[in-house]
């Protein structure tokens, strides 16, 4: 059985003052899939997940989150999917005058009527599921930068969102450490069946976790390749895309 | 919606023994259901608790189990007061298990939440005074260093960058024109007002002049000026410097060869230092000028004798020593404001500190040097 869709791009269109970004970008993510956004600096990719989250709207197309419309849709509706969304930024975007686990708890606190003595126990759970345990008390700026990616991991995971969005989630990293996030995606997508979207241009990442990637193009502001990693960069039919592939993924090895 | 999420979990306690606890468990035990199953165990354990000595959770009939679901089983765990060996959890198919791995419930206990520890009077206290040495090292040793660099500057004239000090005599006094103005103007609107209620029955009326004028160039026209220049751009600096360093901006104007202090302090400083004075000057005139609107509206002053009295009333002594104090205030302003700057560690609220302590610190010590000020003029006889 195929599985059901889960989020849906339609003839998206963007533009920043005269300059258009993206130019009728369409694509679809199933429930349950590890799907990758890549592209080379200032091919949009970015700017792409920003309106998929709904942080921005589109000039024109269609966002759609379990069958609704996160464009057009009502205040609380809109409220109502966001629930069902987990971010994890680039720069981690922990509140840095909180712990780590109050960061955790912030959204559970907000959206669930839960007793006051579980947040906690939730909390503690959420920060072992990423590997984080004891580091409930510290701040922020007292953990390392792989923490703080596994401390946003863990806030992006408080409601167990049925679509985890991720923006460069190895970048900054060592490769190691990447490495060690990688994996940890990969765990959450098996455990939890959450569906993964990334955002990356980290070759190492995109065969490591990948199901299925879309490459943007700066030039034509749209989807130039589609489809499995490694069948892009044996088989594809344009010799630029299967060089994107392989020429950073050779070098990409030393980073 | 309330009875579909009830129906989704369901349970079932069973006492076989007095001192064995079976619960089975069915249904979907995740985020949507968890509390309220809960809450419907809680209350049906209640009564079957005293004399426990086992008990087992069966979850082979849930057919959906998530982290929210692992907090339940561990909570009936609690609940029971028994030690967690003595709690089984039984019938975990393959996805339970990795649930319950992932979420480390078997290893719960090994981390005790330490409470944060309550805080002791000596050691507060202790704390305290020694960040407060360690903040004046810290100033008297900033001060030193601006010493320095302003030594280096004197030799180097071409170090310091000239358009920087143009753009923050722009922000801090061209820009700061207007509302300096407005307030000023009122300033004197109010004093020649209530002072001119005074003078009245004395038929005085031409010394309210005296009086706006004196008060303003003496003494409120630097302070006023000195506080809103404090709230404008004592702020800023220190946002803009605090901003910079936990960015590690200043870092790398040290790598680069930067003296920070000439980069970022100088500037301001010398800016503060040109303008300030000049405010304050706009300062007294606007406010003497809002003493005259009262004079010839209300009080039927001719406007020529209104100003002339005004002259007289200020001294060119009176005039520099308001100036001169300005000077003051903008060199406390600028220093304070950049040294908050450097001191902020940490995230985006200690931006936010350190603009608020720019602010109360310059405001406090404008304060107390003008009336370290008032005490030099009684012994120096003026």
């Amino acid at each position: 059985m195929e599985p059901a869709e889960c989020l849906r791009v339609e003839n998206m269109m963007v533009r920043y003052g005269h300059s258009l970004v993206l130019d009728d970008i369409s694509f679809k993510v199933k429930r349950g899939e590890r799907f990758i956004i890549m592209g080379g600096s200032g091919s949009g990719k970015s700017t792409l997940l920003r309106h998929m989250i709904g942080l921005e709207s589109p000039e024109s197309g269609k966002v759609i989150i379990e069958n609704t419309d996160m464009t057009v849709t009502d205040e609380e509706t809109f409220m109502n999917l966001l629930k069902k969304i987990g971010v994890l930024f680039q720069n981690s975007a922990l509140i840095g005058s909180m712990t780590v686990g109050e960061n955790v708890a912030l959204p559970i606190v907000e959206h669930l009527r839960l007793e006051r003595h579980l947040t906690p126990v939730i909390v503690r759970m959420k920060l072992a599921m990423v590997g984080l345990e004891c580091y409930e008390q510290y701040l922020p700026s007292e953990i390392s930068g792989g923490m703080k990616k596994r401390a946003g991991l863990a806030r992006a995971l408080a409601l167990n969102p049925e679509i985890l969005f991720l923006d460069e989630p190895s970048a900054g990293l060592d490769p190691v450490t990447a490495g060690e996030i990688d994996e940890l995606i990969l765990h959450i997508n098996r455990t939890l069946g959450t569906t993964i979207v990334i955002v990356t241009h980290d070759l190492d990442s995109i065969f490591a976790v990948g199901q299925r990637v879309i490459l943007l193009d700066k030039s034509t502001k749209n989807i130039i390749a589609h489809g499995d990693p490694a069948e892009i960069r044996d088989r594809h039919e344009n010799p630029e895309v299967r060089k994107f592939f392989k020429r950073k993924s050779v070098s990409g090895n030393t980073r | 919606m309330r009875t579909d999420i009830a129906d989704k979990c369901r349970f079932e306690i069973r006492t076989p023994e007095p001192a064995k606890l079976q619960i089975f468990l069915r249904g979907d035990l995740v985020l949507d259901t968890a509390p309220i199953c809960l809450k419907k165990i809680r209350e049906n354990l209640r009564k079957k608790l005293p004399g426990l000595e086992k008990t087992v959770i069966d979850i082979s009939g849930i057919q959906h189990l998530d982290d929210y679901g692992a907090m339940v089983l561990s909570e009936i765990r609690n609940l029971t007061g028994l030690s967690p060996e003595r709690t089984e959890i039984t019938g975990a198919n393959e996805d339970h298990r990795k649930i319950l791995g992932m979420t480390d419930f078997d290893r719960n206990s090994l981390c005790p939440l330490s409470p944060p520890p309550a805080p002791n009077l000596v050691i507060v206290a202790g704390e305290t005074a020694i960040n407060a040495y360690n903040g004046f090292l810290y100033f008297i040793s900033f001060i030193g260093a601006i010493t320095v660099s302003i030594a280096r500057t004197i030799r180097h004239p071409r170090s310091i960058r000239g358009g920087d000090i143009v753009t923050h005599m722009k922000t801090t006094g061209v820009d700061a024109l207007p509302v300096v103005g407005l307030i000023s103007l009122m300033l004197g609107l109010i004093i020649a007002f209530i002072s001119s209620m005074q003078l009245k029955l004395y038929g005085a009326n031409i010394y309210v002049a005296n009086l706006v004028a004196l008060a303003m160039v003496s003494e409120l026209g630097p302070i006023m000026t000195g506080i809103i220049v404090a709230g404008r751009s004592g702020s800023a600096y220190a946002a803009e410097i605090s901003t910079m360093k936990i960015s590690e901006e200043i870092d790398a104007l040290v790598v680069m060869g930067f003296d920070p202090n000439q980069f970022l302090v100088l500037p301001r400083l010398i800016a503060a230092l040109v303008v300030v004075p000049m405010l304050a000057m706009f300062s007294n005139i606007f406010a003497i000028a809002g003493g005259a609107i009262i004079g010839v509206s209300m009080l039927n002053l001719p406007l020529d004798s209104y100003i002339s009295q005004s002259m007289e009333a200020i001294t060119l002594f009176e005039l520099l020593w308001g100036l001169s104090k300005a000077g003051v205030f903008a060199v406390l302003i600028a220093i304070t404001g950049c040294l908050r700057g450097f001191q902020a560690k940490g995230g985006a609220s200690s931006v936010g500190n350190a603009a608020t302590s720019a602010v109360v610190t310059s405001i406090f010590l404008i304060v107390f040097f003008d009336s370290m000020f008032a005490v030099i003029r009684i012994y120096w006889g003026g």
